[in-house]
């Protein structure tokens, strides 16, 4: 009796995944593949899903598993495109055994975000406090170098719960990158890269894990991307930029730490734009970039990619703000027209 | 069972005997042939398994050599691996996993076996096999929303409090950290050592129990002094089984231990183990040497849970053996 | 009574009292562990869940309905891969081995049976997914069914071993050929330890995360054909709890008591119906 109830419950099961699958599979939708940064998850998902609603039958699956993840799966083939915060240099480039073109996307801005008990202020960080606290100088909260500059505000004596990222992270690139901007001590011990060897802290992956782990922890401090300091409900401060301002990030200080860029970004796309100048400038902003392969056999995958871009350039580009990214210049979007056309 | 045995079918109105003799003895070999097929890609998807491993892991064998297994830098940028601090975490987390879990495991492996009746203890041990069975992922989900917050809020401030002089409980509490997983781990391999050692303790003769307590031994003493030493191979093989489980558990710790390839003398700190870098990092190794690192610690993960697990089955069945025949 | 004697039946009692305590604390652990999926689970199980696709992210709603059914799917293709070697091996293993060979089957089942699961996971990757050039659901289904072979194996070879030998040997004298005899007779008669070995074999790889992390990958769509990433319970669960979103923790919680709900349903059933019979293998 058992066993017969069993085999038929079996039974159910194999026919239920059956019809379902043939179901999906009756529309046969265009399924593209893409992997990489975590930085503009928020925007990329909501990208896909609202291009899906454009063009039913065209699915475009994005895991995000960190920029180091995407260079990767998108040299081992694995994945149509990829995404990635860092912009490849021409070493990075080397190592690929087929031409890749760099879209940059959007800008975004990646924030100091902390979790203390009892402080809802929002707090003043110098760089050289937030060297120092990565780099494990300054282990409590009521430091001088942060209460200094935070007077009024009443920090805990707490020990600080340092997170970075446990991936191969563009945000971690542009977090080291700035940093190692302003602070030789940590440029000559660290560096800046998708991976560095963190001096102290605990790994979260992924802007989503790090941001967990901010919540969930007491007296923790973390660099995530601002959409998710915003839909995670995380206190974030501002950062003194090189005009010696405190700037909290926001769609106008990001876009003017992208102002000067166009004109650079005509030799050579790729840029960064940590420690901008500008009065107004959010000194730890990025453009983040599509990493689209120059050739691609496929010629309906092709064909969508490149409607993709342009639809991204054009429809998209007015879905980000809402998301708290940037749009990109208007000067760049003029270059990456040109530069689809590179893609056959 | 090994004699293949045609049976020879007398066909009356056949001219054809031969032809079905033929029929029958293809048929046979027939059978022979696929089952012999299906048994020998077990063996072939093994050696697979083993090659793939040896040689994809060869690049970094050859660069590092024996210094991988000294080394604690894990540098993807300059291309220095070094194991040291994975093999330090794995290590760690599950000698403290079995240090907690053996002592609970064999006592109540013992309650199961001598104190309880027959059918309470089936009914237990069904119970307790379950929890053998939810899956690693469950317990990092309950891991992370109620271990590491309990570690965190009550017990790393206590074990700071009573033992902080000692370096293993020094330093802040950030409720992810190698004590939590090792905390983790201990309710993930007790039941193992639970069910093994249950089997093993009732499989010993009746006549050693019976020998003890006409001596005039109290139930205890029969079972620490004479029961218990009568199955210890057993027991020591369900340690084993156990520890080999600890070693390769992946999911449960990554979601609990911090993720920080540093050695830290605290309890307290994050840790890395070996499972959870391959998981962490696999899919964004660039450059061969990262990759062939992180399959050369695949390798050796591989070579100590085999070595494991191949003790423990000798050790279970020479208990077994020993005992005789059990129900 | 004596001192020494009072002393020894005190530690008697105590000890006695202290194994039966360990025994109550691993059973509440399991009771804490399924009321607390099912108190945290069961408020946020809901029609959504079961068939919706998952929201963008950060906006509230959406459901697991493709990873449900991605997990249903790798099952099925781990079952494809599995069953009929694990099933046949055990076969081979039990009606035709020879001594070398057979004792060499069985060692290397043993060995597969202890490799830790993202071993399996690296294996696959450079087996299927690298010449595939793809991320897929034959991947993760190749990693599951190579996991579920030993199990399937083991518990075929001791549920053929025990069909008594009279129902053997009466159907060769009734003049059946060997392969006839398995078929018809003693494959039926062990029928259902073996289903029921299987069906452990599934309940234990339904859960199992590590190998799909770089086999089926995940997906957030409906994934057609076998040949596309997939999503699936366990990895779900996984992602969603790590990040910072309350709304994706409520729905791990919910994906977690589903997944725990399929596995510990076919525990329970599989071994109520082998206890009737002999003892599980491990």
């Amino acid at each position: 009796m058992l066993r017969k109830t069993l085999g038929c419950f079996s039974l159910l099961v194999l026919v239920f995944s059956l019809t379902v699958s043939a179901r999906a599979q009756s529309h046969d939708p265009l399924s593209l593949n893409a992997a990489g940064a975590t930085f503009p998850y928020p925007i990329y998902s909501k990208w896909f899903d609202e291009y899906r609603k454009a063009h039913p039958g065209v699915e475009i699956n994005y895991q995000s598993i960190g920029s180091g993840g995407g260079i990767q799966q998108l040299k081992a083939g694995t994945v149509d495109f990829g995404a990635s915060d860092m912009p490849l240099n021409d070493q990075l480039l080397g190592t690929f055994s087929f031409k890749i073109l760099q879209f940059p996307t959007v800008l975004g801005a990646v924030l100091p975000t902390y979790n203390i008990p009892g402080v809802s202020a929002e707090l003043k960080f110098t760089p050289q406090a937030l060297a120092d606290i990565y780099l494990g100088k300054v282990t409590k909260w009521n430091d001088p170098e942060i209460a200094s500059v935070n007077p009024g505000v009443s920090l805990p004596a707490n020990d600080i719960v340092v997170v970075h990222r446990s991936d191969g992270s563009g945000t971690t690139f542009v977090w080291s990158d700035y940093l190692s901007k302003v602070s030789p001590e940590w440029k000559s011990k660290v560096g800046s890269n998708t991976s560095v060897n963190w001096p102290v802290g605990l790994g979260g992956k992924g802007n989503e894990g790090v941001a967990g782990l901010v919540e969930q922890t007491p007296n923790a401090i973390g660099y995530v991307e601002l959409i998710y300091a915003i839909q995670n409900h995380l206190n974030y401060g501002t950062v003194e930029n090189s005009s010696h301002k405190f700037i909290k990030a926001s769609l106008a200080t990001v876009t003017d730490a992208a102002s000067g860029a166009a004109v650079q970004m005509r030799q050579d796309i790729r840029i960064s734009i940590t420690d901008a100048s500008g009065a107004n400038a959010y000194p730890i902003c990025s453009f983040t970039y599509l990493l689209i392969p120059a050739k691609i056999a496929n010629a309906t995958k092709r064909d969508t990619i490149k409607d993709f871009l342009h639809w991204m350039l054009t429809t998209g580009q007015t879905q980000v703000e809402i998301l708290h990214y940037a749009r990109l210049p208007q000067a760049v979007v003029g270059i990456e027209e040109r530069q689809i056309n590179e893609v056959q | 069972m090994s004699s293949n045995v045609t049976v020879v079918k007398r066909a009356p109105d056949s001219g054809s005997v031969r032809a079905f003799l033929h029929k029958l003895a293809v048929g046979d070999a027939v059978a022979h042939l696929i089952t012999l097929v299906c048994a020998a890609s077990i063996v072939l998807i093994t050696s697979v398994l083993v090659y793939q491993l040896w040689t994809n892991s060869a690049l970094s064998r050859h660069a590092f050599g024996w210094h991988f297994w000294t080394t604690q830098a894990w540098d993807p940028v300059f291309e220095h691996f070094g194991a040291l601090a994975f093999l330090y975490g794995t290590v760690v987390t599950s000698v403290i996993a079995l240090a907690l879990a053996v002592p609970v495991g064999v006592g109540a492996a013992i309650f199961l076996a001598e104190l309880a009746p027959p059918q309470v203890s089936d009914m237990l041990a069904f119970v307790i096999d379950l929890l053998a069975a939810v899956p690693s992922v469950i317990y990092g989900l309950l891991g992370i929303f109620v271990v590491v917050p309990f570690v965190r809020v009550y017990l790393a401030p206590f074990l700071e409090s009573a033992l902080g002089s000692l370096p293993l409980f020094k330093g802040p509490s950030y409720g992810v950290g190698i004590l939590t997983a090792s905390l983790v781990l201990t309710i993930m391999i007790v039941p193992f050592i639970i069910s093994v050692s249950r089997e093993v303790l009732l499989a010993v003769p009746r006549e050693q129990r019976e020998a003890a307590l006409a001596l005039g031994a109290t139930r205890w003493e029969s079972t620490i002094k004479v029961v218990v030493p009568y199955a210890r191979a057993g027991i020591a093989g369900s340690i084993f089984l156990a520890m080999a489980r600890a070693l390769g558990e992946t999911m449960a710790v990554t979601m609990v231990i911090g993720n920080e390839p540093r050695i830290a003398a605290s309890l307290l700190a994050p840790g890395y183990t070996i499972a959870s870098v391959i998981a962490n990092e696999f899919t964004e190794a660039t450059g061969s040497m990262y990759l062939s690192a992180l399959i050369e610690l695949g390798l050796v993960l591989f070579l100590v849970t085999f070595i494991l697990n191949g003790l423990a089955r000798l050790l279970i069945l020479a208990t077994e053996q020993r005992g005789g025949s059990h129900a | 009574m004596s001192l020494r004697t009072a002393w020894r039946k005190s530690v008697n009692v105590i000890m006695l009292s202290l194994t039966g305590a360990c025994t109550l604390v691993i059973i509440s652990v399991l009771f804490f562990i399924l009321g607390y999926l099912i108190w945290n689970g069961g408020k946020d199980i809901s029609w959504d869940f079961f068939t919706k696709l998952p929201a963008p992210v950060g906006e509230p709603g959406g459901g697991m309905a493709n990873a449900i059914v991605g997990s249903g799917k790798l099952l099925l293709l781990a079952m494809l891969f599995g069953v009929p070697i694990g099933v046949l091996g055990g076969v081979y293993l039990a009606e035709f081995g020879g001594r070398t060979f057979g004792f060499l089957v069985r060692y290397t089942t043993d060995l597969l049976n202890g490799v830790p699961s993202i071993i399996i996971g690296i294996f696959a990757y450079t087996v299927v997914v690298v010449p595939m050039h793809r991320f897929s659901a034959l991947a993760g289904g190749f990693a599951l069914g190579v996991m579920t072979v030993p199990i399937t194996v083991r518990s075929t070879e001791q549920f053929l071993r025990a069909v008594p030998n009279p129902l053997r040997e009466g159907a060769l004298a009734l003049g059946a050929s060997k392969w006839k005899s398995i078929v018809t007779v003693i494959l039926p008669a062990a029928s259902s330890g073996i289903i029921t070995g299987i069906m452990l074999a599934l309940a234990r790889v339904a859960g199992e995360t590590a190998p799909l992390l770089f086999t089926a990958f995940n997906n957030h769509y409906w994934s057609s054909g076998w040949n596309q990433p997939v999503s699936s319970l366990p990895v779900m669960i996984y992602l969603y709890a790590l990040s910072g979103y309350r709304d994706w923790h409520e729905q791990a919680w919910a994906a977690g008591l589903v997944l725990l709900a399929f596995v510990l349903v076919v525990n329970v059933s599989t071994r109520l119906v082998l206890s009737r019979r002999t003892s599980v293998p491990r």
